[in-house]
């Protein structure tokens, strides 16, 4: 007769200014007490002044043995990176 | 808190290796070799994943039923600090249960199997809560033997190999800290206490000291499922070398109390840096891996009540949610 709530992920900011984080999870019936639990289970020491929950089921993620070919490009683009091009030390602030 | 590998008559026993692609096996184990970290869709030896669900899953039963013992004396805590230190602490412990079932239904397993298996008396937990807290000493003791064994033991698994398990393990390890040095002030109150007070304290120390040297499980001579979790760093110490550090940490501790550890045969080997100790009594133990300690029954029961008592409120929840959304439909 028992079942499982949804699984909701749980994402906190730690302080203003940064971004949320994802930290772990919870089950709750609905999105109200997901966060309430969210707040009992995740932040009983000052760890967030902001909560958002997410049904587990609502996240989409990239496939990791797709990993190599997906992020690939990126890397043989070192042309992207400031250290890719070679200024003489003599011209400053650049 | 923690619990020690309890394989033993587990049905869901690792299974073989041998059917495993030895291609992605073999990838598997290079990354695990580099210290590199498995995330819960990245492939993993079937083995793997079931020697994981039965440690996560045992850890996180420990951790609610390990409220037990403690919340036995929530409504007797001598003073108001004490009652309100004592809840913070069982709140913690039921936190790290919720961490740890998490991590474990990254693995494909269910809230409701793990807590089927735990009220049914199929999974295990750690034998250190199938002892009773006789007296109010006994909660100083707990948090500085038992949480100070489980800090021991936990400290290394920041770095398994199982991604959510590790990350729930720094979780556990920031906050465990205060568990044992709450236990220790309780202690140190009670030894510089009224002479009652202080034989208390000791006797809490003698029930309490030989069941947290066996949280570390049985020794690394007898701990079959060893080899294979360290290669695949699930495990990261062994049994013997944790035990022994426990002990080394803990003695000057016992003896800033002016208490005494009972153990006729303990004795500082300068030779090793370390101490020398008796035997663990490990009949004693394995008796209370199969359910024989003295409050085995009782604690199961507790659980069960808990679960089946608090079950109008799940169901309450379900139907106003059925209901706001039948709302929101219509």
């Amino acid at each position: 007769m028992s079942h499982d709530w949804p699984l909701w992920e749980v994402f906190i900011r730690s302080r203003g200014g940064l971004g949320h984080k994802h930290v772990g999870s919870v089950h709750a019936p609905d999105s109200e007490l997901a966060v309430r639990h969210a707040r009992d289970v995740y932040t009983r020491r000052l760890e967030g002044v902001s909560i958002w929950v997410v049904r587990s089921s609502d996240i989409v993620a990239s496939d990791p043995e797709q990993a190599g070919p997906m992020f690939e490009p990126a890397e043989s683009k070192v042309y992207r990176h400031p250290t890719f091009y070679d200024i003489p030390d003599i011209v400053k602030h650049i | 808190m923690y619990t020690t590998e309890l394989g033993k008559a587990d049905p869901s026993a690792p299974v073989s290796i041998i059917q495993e692609d030895p291609a992605l096996l073999e990838a598997f184990e290079v990354r695990v070799a580099a210290d590199e970290f498995i995330e819960p869709k990245d492939w993993m030896p079937e083995a793997y994943r079931k020697t994981l669900v039965r440690q996560i899953s045992q850890h996180a039963h420990s951790e609610f039923v390990g409220m037990l013992p403690e919340g036995n004396w929530l409504t007797r805590a001598p003073s108001l600090r004490r009652k309100a230190v004592l809840l913070a602490k069982v709140q913690d412990e039921g936190g790290h249960g919720l961490y740890l079932y998490c991590a474990a239904e990254t693995l494909g397993t269910s809230r409701e199997e793990m807590v089927e298996a735990l009220h049914s008396g199929k999974a295990k937990y750690s034998t250190i809560f199938n002892y009773p807290t006789l007296t109010w000493a006994d909660i100083g003791a707990i948090g500085w033997l038992v949480d100070g064994a489980a800090i021991m033991n936990q400290v290394p698994l920041q770095r398994t190999s199982y991604g959510p398990y590790a990350r729930a393990m720094v979780r556990v390890c920031k906050e465990e800290s205060f568990h044992q040095r709450q236990g220790y002030e309780i202690m140190m109150a009670m030894a510089n206490g009224t002479a009652e007070q202080k034989a208390m304290a000791q006797d809490a120390l003698n029930r309490w000291w030989w069941p947290s040297l066996m949280m570390f499980g049985p020794p690394d001579a007898n701990s079959p499922n060893s080899a294979q979790s360290f290669r695949w760093r699930i495990k990261r110490d062994s049994n013997d070398d944790l035990r022994q550090k426990f002990v080394d940490i803990t003695v000057p501790q016992a003896e800033y109390l002016g208490l005494t550890v009972p153990d006729p045969a303990l004795a500082w080997n300068e030779a090793k840096g370390g101490y020398d100790f008796g035997e663990v009594d490990w009949e004693e133990f394995y008796a209370v891996v199969r359910g024989e300690g003295p409050t085995a029954k009782e604690r199961m029961k507790a659980r069960r009540d808990a679960w089946n008592q608090g079950a109008w409120v799940r169901e309450a929840a379900d139907a106003y949610e059925a209901k706001r959304q039948a709302r929101a439909a219509a």
